[in-house]
């Protein structure tokens, strides 16, 4: 056993064997539901709140499944439509949620560092479902997850991560992830989305797509949200489109076994050809979904194993 | 009043530019010639400094009393060797009127060191209409200014540079372009790409001070920059200055002491404007004061409840107390050889009291008896609990800091002692 977190806030503070560690269950679980063994008892017993201050359906979604077959209470709060409009601070609906003792408490937020803050003040796990434009760990691990299931391994490869890499938690967590476990990690998209002085994170970045995929083994695209399309960012939809959206002509630039990656929602049409994503031979959209389970419950199992013990 | 000796000092004299080991007479509220004394104050080999001039203190009179009042700010400035006060103008409301600054100046007697009041520059501090600068000078006003509130119309400040010039009034900025640093919240680079913070560039800093300085040269208003915290907009100051305009500038312990990376986890309690700096532009910022071309050190005392702090940093007010933390901080630059005693207390007490027309930053006899008396070594840990101030939000909490106020003196009378 070799994770030792109590909450998962980010990619940042994990040990590249705690990755391993939890990839390898998460392996485990992926197997087991294929093999038609869909339930577990890990949770049992325990309390999961869903916190969720930013609407998503699939994330949410996803976090409830893995609850639930390993046996937890789960339990939903939409919080835009809650407290918070009357004026309640974020610490003190923590401690609202804290004081009726839950197990594990997931937690989406439009502010980067928000869950940080929040795991301060509870007792129990936290795991970050998405916090502003800081991390996705949960996304970063079934998309890690993917690649070691297509490609054999998850080092010494090429992934280019392409699109809006500014306004990205998914991009951010998945470059420090690659990144920990040795891989190469290109940057693809327009310089007005693209972070300041990323390059010191010990990545490559390109605006360029044919130089940011030139024998990548993995090509992550990532969602383009529209309220970015029209001239504030980038000059129009169609410009983006033709420059960095992915179709089977700029997949020719990568490895002929490359996989193509998306996050989800697509915008198909817009980061990608729809065509392309629904190819089963490239696109492994539809594993990363369902990975999305397994590295959920994985998490869970692990953080559950580390909380601390009813005083 | 009878005269007292302050005996076995060593004498920070800015002025002169050195420390020497000797007896101070002060008389009458004033320092005075060698003569006869009454009292006699053993200083035990400290140091005996003017009494810190602290330009941009925010005090939340009116309107945000709960996080600062006048008194509470003068016990802390008192703790903190700070004797004089230069109030700022962003309270709720700005002191934009003669008539608000009458009252924010009958609430400041209840400070025990010397208060002056800055006013807003604009009306409600809208960036629209000129204040009256010539009654609110009248009734007191030493500088005028909007605060971290850029003015973004370049025709109303050059109106204001164009009027207060004919006044001889002070009129202080804040170098920062609005457009740039709209939504930000921390400085942009690695450390905002990493936390996924709303970053500003640096160059936003250098685009505002050469602005300011345009329409300055423009119009010759008497204009201090309220803080230069990047190496880009220095070659900006040094040639204003070398052209021979009436620009000073200023800056905050905060940005001599402290760089980005201590935002480390979001801690709200480093987050202030403008935002802390890269290591590099900190050191470039600390040779420019040692080097006299930033002329002075603010401790841009900004008091917030632990409400306004306990949020997303993105959320989260900005600002940092800084009163009691000045001197300590500061001495952190001298510890660390950056500069030396009398240069450091030439940009905390002599180059602000003369830049605003203030009387105070000398040992020389007549100059008020504002004085400090410190271990320039002695050692501490801070607990932000036992700030004087009503809010206790200091990025130094729990920082180990060396140098130690012993006793201030306001116009001859002890107003702190250390316990």
């Amino acid at each position: 056993m070799t994770f030792t977190q109590r909450h998962l806030l980010g990619i940042e503070p994990l040990h590249p064997l705690e990755i391993t560690t939890l990839l390898d269950r998460a392996d485990h679980y992926a197997e087991a539901t294929r093999k038609g063994d869909k339930h577990g008892d890990a949770l049992a017993g325990l309390t999961q709140i869903n916190m969720f201050f930013e609407n998503s359906t699939r994330t949410q979604a996803s976090f409830e499944i893995a609850g639930k077959r390993l046996g937890a209470d789960v339990m939903n709060m939409a919080m835009q439509a809650s407290s918070l409009k009357k004026g309640e601070t974020l610490i003190d609906t923590a401690l609202t949620l804290n004081a009726m003792r839950p197990d594990l408490i997931v937690v989406r937020h439009p502010h980067s560092g928000a869950v940080n803050l929040l795991a301060d003040k509870v007792n129990c796990a936290v795991l970050n479902a998405g916090d502003g434009r800081h991390e996705h760990p949960t996304q970063a691990l079934l998309d890690a997850l993917t690649i070691r299931r297509a490609k054999g391994r998850l080092h010494r490869l090429t992934v280019a991560i392409c699109g809006d890499i500014a306004h990205s938690r998914v991009a951010r967590s998945n470059l420090i992830l690659l990144g920990k476990m040795e891989n190469r990690v290109r940057l693809v998209g327009p310089p007005t989305l693209m972070p300041s002085e990323v390059d010191a994170l010990g990545v490559e970045v390109t605006d360029n797509m044919a130089e940011g995929l030139r024998d990548a083994d993995v090509v992550m695209m990532l969602r383009l949200q529209k309220e970015r399309m029209d001239g504030g960012f980038i000059p129009s939809e169609r410009e983006y489109y033709h420059r960095f959206g992915l179709d089977a002509e700029k997949l020719a630039y990568a490895k002929p076994d490359a996989i193509v990656m998306h996050p989800g929602p697509m915008n198909r049409g817009v980061e990608i050809d729809g065509t392309l994503a629904d190819d089963i031979n490239r696109s492994v959209i539809q594993e990363q979904v369902e990975m999305g389970v397994a590295v959920r419950m994985a998490a869970m199992d692990l953080l559950a194993r580390n909380r601390p013990r009813a005083a | 009043m009878s005269a007292t000796l302050f005996s076995n000092a060593r004498l920070v004299d800015p002025v002169a530019g050195e420390v020497r080991t000797g007896d101070l007479r002060i008389e009458n509220g004033r320092i005075a010639p060698p003569g006869p004394s009454g009292t006699v104050v053993d200083c035990r080999g400290l140091c005996l400094a003017p009494g810190i001039v602290d330009v941009g203190v925010k005090v939340g009179e009116p309107g945000e009393r709960h996080k600062e009042s006048f008194r509470t700010a003068g016990r802390a400035a008192a703790a903190g060797g700070v004797t004089t006060m230069v109030c700022r103008p962003d309270t709720r409301p700005p002191i934009d009127s003669p008539e608000m600054l009458e009252q924010a100046r009958a609430r400041a007697a209840a400070a025990p060191v010397h208060v002056y009041h800055m006013a807003a520059l604009t009306r409600a501090r809208a960036g629209s209409e000129m204040v009256e600068i010539g009654f609110l000078q009248d009734a007191g006003a030493v500088a005028f200014s909007d605060g971290v509130r850029v003015t973004a119309d370049t025709k109303v400040l050059s109106r204001c540079l164009r009027y207060a010039r004919s006044l001889g009034a002070l009129v202080i900025g804040h170098p920062q372009d609005p457009g740039l640093s709209a939504g930000a919240c921390v400085t942009s680079g690695k450390f905002a790409s990493l936390r996924g913070l709303p970053g500003v560039a640096p160059m936003a800093e250098r685009m505002g001070l050469e602005r300011d300085l345009a329409l300055v040269e423009a119009t010759g208003a008497r204009y201090h920059a309220d803080q230069i915290t990047t190496a880009a907009a220095l070659p900006a100051l040094a040639r204003a200055k070398a052209a021979g305009l009436d620009v000073t500038a200023g800056v905050s312990i905060h940005h001599l002491t402290l760089n980005v990376l201590d935002v480390a986890d979001y801690r709200t309690f480093f987050k202030v404007t403008p935002p802390l700096r890269s290591e590099d532009d900190r050191l470039a910022i600390v040779e420019a004061l040692a080097s006299g071309e930033i002329d002075i050190i603010s401790s841009m005392h900004t008091p917030q409840d632990e409400e306004s702090k306990r949020l997303p940093f993105e959320e989260a007010a900005p600002g940092a107390v800084g009163l009691e933390t000045i001197l300590p901080a500061a001495l952190r630059l001298v510890h660390a050889g950056h500069l030396d005693l009398p240069t450091l207390w030439k940009a905390l007490s002599t180059n602000p009291a003369n830049r605003l027309g203030l009387p105070g930053g000398s040992l020389a006899p007549g100059a008020p008896a504002d004085l400090v008396l410190f271990d320039p070594d002695a050692p501490f840990l801070l607990d932000r609990f036992q700030l004087a101030s009503k809010s206790k939000n200091t990025p130094f909490d729990g920082a180990r800091l060396q140098g130690r106020v012993e006793g201030t003196w306001v116009a001859g009378t002890q107003v702190f002692a250390r316990s």
